[in-house]
């Protein structure tokens, strides 16, 4: 399912087209990603939303090429300003990787070496791509640090990692993945343990970085507000396919998808105070064993015959599409 | 909700004092006098709070500025350095020991991660049944009355015989409801509950916590850095910065009309999913060290208002409207005069 928008038509930065990846394991093969495709524009945020074991990290480390045995990228294209990142040697894509491209991990301690100073690591990482003096590459390192709040960024440069809270390690990993202006971010719910002061500066940072420098982001989450005030567009994950796609307001505002009313009515709000929420029944089905066919299904109110087929891409409007035999305007009390 | 009897539990100037830690080596140093005192956390500082019966009350606030600290002193499970805790009007401190032990029963504690808290070499049937069976809560047929639990928390009791590593995020949080519940409690701390489950699993068990307040005439202090969470859920919101209550009001008003500027700032920030494409700012600056908080008003430092007197003078807590407190030298000034509405102020 790709939703390609006018506007980003002329330069998308990323176009990932029917990307499978699977895991071989003696129980089977569990498919984690499994045909999904999207684009992301310059200077675009893209919001890709859905419950734990839904597929959106693997979706993140195939792009980044950090799929290893047993997992593989079994088929799909990843273009990245026209190149297939799922062809480049190892080689190549480390030439990319925290230049071009760069990923913020849910657990800072994935990007920071637990034994090295901070301005070690953060010298080395501006020194791998850029032939500066260790001085100006120093220089660049403090800066990066002042960008994502941390006060006093000198100090901090002489710190060792377990010398910072964690939402400073988080900010830290944040500023590495600055280093080089990269024209992709691929975020990992980086701000899921933060506070929201600390959030809200983050999220800041980040959308000036789209807006001054073009970098295209892809934001991993599960919390549909933070989406909802960042992207432009959001992609709803469902047991390795995407369920929903779009702009945030047709997604947001007029969801088709019975698993996206499921999120969606399982957020607290203001005027649902005290109120039951919407419970979507039941739990991620096992990846594993999963049959054909809409893979909602045991948990979906609209589910009939129908839907043990796959169901077909359709496009309700103009860059929004959805895979469901039964589109609902309402939600299912 | 009857606001006319006494509080389950009232605070009274509850101080907690960590001194960080230090190795034996350093022990020895500091006791004979070669080395200075290891540096004091002050992790809760001189905080009052009253809950009423039946109560839901939502606390709120930066990581480190002492939220779990100050739910396990409610909880009975960590002393407080000074003030009074009282139960029901009497000071716990001072029962004798049956009547203590009774009144730590009644107030039991859930937490974030419901693997580390619950033991891995025990089955389910022990979790939940070892404390109803130790304080008699139940005296014969405990399989049964664990099934009970069990149901009442929303799993299956034929789960009883499974270890807590057979289950899900989800369901383990509700095996850290049942083995609370299960010794009969008016009220329970609840510790970013939710805060480890994903959107629809928290859902699920916030649900789960709102029938069981009903049938129960259960009593919450909900712990929460979510403030969405806490608006859906608390009658009541009390917000801490760096070991103190800086405001505390009924939920409708604090949301509606935060007083305090660091309410403002924080409350700004909420992501809410009818807003579109906004332009985040922050609260500048850091969240203070509790090794060696700010001067006066802890959040001066950060506080767009803050005027001289606030680095020299603690503001006190004091009522700004009925139920509502804050503690902000801004209150203090020409009471006619309106609040500085800070850019923050009118966005709810
Ligand atoms: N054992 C300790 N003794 C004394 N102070 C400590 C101790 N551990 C951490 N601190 C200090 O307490 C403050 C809070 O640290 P902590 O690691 O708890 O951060 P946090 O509140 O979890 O923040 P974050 O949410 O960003 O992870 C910091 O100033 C830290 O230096
Ligand atoms: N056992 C302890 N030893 C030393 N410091 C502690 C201990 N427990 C908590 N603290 C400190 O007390 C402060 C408040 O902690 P806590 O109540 O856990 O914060 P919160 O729950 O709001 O994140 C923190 O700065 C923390 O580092
Ligand atoms: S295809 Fe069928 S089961 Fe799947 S979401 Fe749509 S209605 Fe529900
Ligand atoms: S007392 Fe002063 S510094 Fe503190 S919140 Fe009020 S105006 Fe700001
Ligand atoms: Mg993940
Ligand atoms: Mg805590």
């Amino acid at each position: 399912m790709t939703v390609t928008s006018v506007t980003d038509r002329n330069s998308p930065t990323l176009e990932v087209q029917d990307l499978k990846t699977h895991f071989f394991l003696k129980g089977g093969v569990l498919r984690a990603v499994d045909g999904v495709s999207f684009t992301v524009g310059r200077g675009k945020i893209l919001g890709l939303v859905g419950e734990s074991g839904s597929g959106k990290s693997i979706t993140g480390f195939s792009i980044i090429g950090l799929i290893d045995p047993p997992g593989r990228i079994t088929s799909g294209r990843i273009l990245f300003r026209d190149r297939d990142l799922s062809k480049l040697s190892e080689k190549e894509m480390r030439q990319l990787r925290g230049n071009r491209i760069a990923m913020i991990f849910q657990d800072p301690m994935m990007t920071l070496n637990p034994v090295l100073r901070i301005d070690t690591q953060m010298v080395e990482a501006v020194l791998a791509h850029d032939k500066i003096s260790k001085q100006e590459a120093r220089a660049r390192a403090r800066d990066a640090l002042g960008m994502v709040g941390i006060p006093s960024p000198e100090e901090r440069l002489s710190a060792y990692p377990h010398q910072l809270s964690g939402g400073m390690r988080q900010r830290v990993a944040i500023a590495i993945s600055m280093l080089h202006q990269p024209d992709l971010i691929i975020a990992d719910e980086p701000t899921t343990a933060l506070d929201v002061t600390i959030q809200a500066q983050i999220l800041a940072e980040v959308q000036k970085l789209a807006r001054d420098h073009g970098t295209a982001l892809i934001w991993i989450t599960h919390d549909l507000s933070v989406v909802a005030g960042l992207a432009d567009e959001v992609a709803v994950m469902y047991a390795g396919r995407i369920v929903e796609q779009g702009n945030v307001d047709s997604v947001l505002d007029r969801s088709l998808h019975p698993y996206t009313h499921g999120l969606i009515g399982s957020v607290p709000s203001q005027n649902r105070a005290r109120k039951r929420l919407v419970q979507i029944p039941g739990m991620t089905p096992n990846l594993l064993d999963l049959p054909p066919g809409c893979a909602f299904r045991s948990r979906c109110a609209h589910a009939d015959m129908a839907c043990e087929q796959d169901p077909p891409i359709t496009t309700p409007e103009p860059n929004h599409a959805l895979r469901c035999f039964h589109p609902q305007r309402e939600y299912a009390a | 909700m009857s606001s006319v009897s006494e509080p389950i539990i009232e605070l009274r100037n509850i101080s907690k004092r960590f001194s960080s830690t230090q190795d034996v080596v350093g022990r020895l140093a500091t006791r004979l006098g070669l080395a200075k005192q290891p540096p004091v956390v002050h992790a809760v500082d001189e905080v009052s709070l009253r809950i009423m019966p039946g109560e839901v009350v939502g606390l709120v606030g930066e990581s480190g500025c002492g939220k779990s600290t100050l739910g396990r002193i409610v909880a009975g499970i960590l002393p407080a350095s000074s003030g009074t805790v009282l139960y029901r009007g009497k000071d716990v401190a001072q029962l004798p020991t049956r009547e203590r032990r009774r009144a730590k029963l009644k107030t039991q504690m859930i937490f974030q991660d419901p693997f580390a808290s619950l033991n891995p070499r025990m089955r389910v049937s022990e979790i939940v049944g070892e404390a109803p069976r130790v304080h008699r809560v139940v005296s014969n047929d405990v399989e049964a009355y664990v099934s009970e639990q069990l149901h009442r928390a929303g799993l299956d009791p034929s789960y009883r015989r499974r270890f807590p590593h057979q289950f899900s995020g989800g369901q383990r949080q509700r095996i850290g409801i049942a083995r609370a519940l299960a010794v009969q409690p008016e009220f329970l701390v609840c510790d970013e509950a939710v805060a480890a489950l994903d959107v629809s699993i928290q859902a699920q068990i916030l649900n789960l916590l709102l029938d069981l307040r009903e049938q129960l005439d259960l009593t919450y202090l909900f712990i929460s850095h979510d403030l969405g969470v806490v608006q859906h859920l608390s009658d009541r919101v009390v917000i801490m910065y760096t070991g103190r209550v800086v405001e505390e009001a009924p939920s409708g008003e604090i949301f509606s009309r935060p007083n305090h500027p660091y309410t403002q700032g924080l409350l700004a920030e909420i992501p809410r999913l009818d807003l579109r494409k906004r332009r985040f700012s922050a609260i500048k600056g850091e969240i203070p060290s509790p090794l060696n908080p700010p001067s006066g008003c802890h959040f001066h430092p950060r506080c767009p208002h803050a005027m001289p007197r606030c680095s020299v003078e603690r503001p006190v807590l004091r009522e700004i409207a009925a139920g509502h407190r804050s503690a902000c030298h801004l209150n203090d000034m020409d009471a006619a005069e309106p609040l500085p509405a800070g850019a923050a102020a009118g966005r709810a």
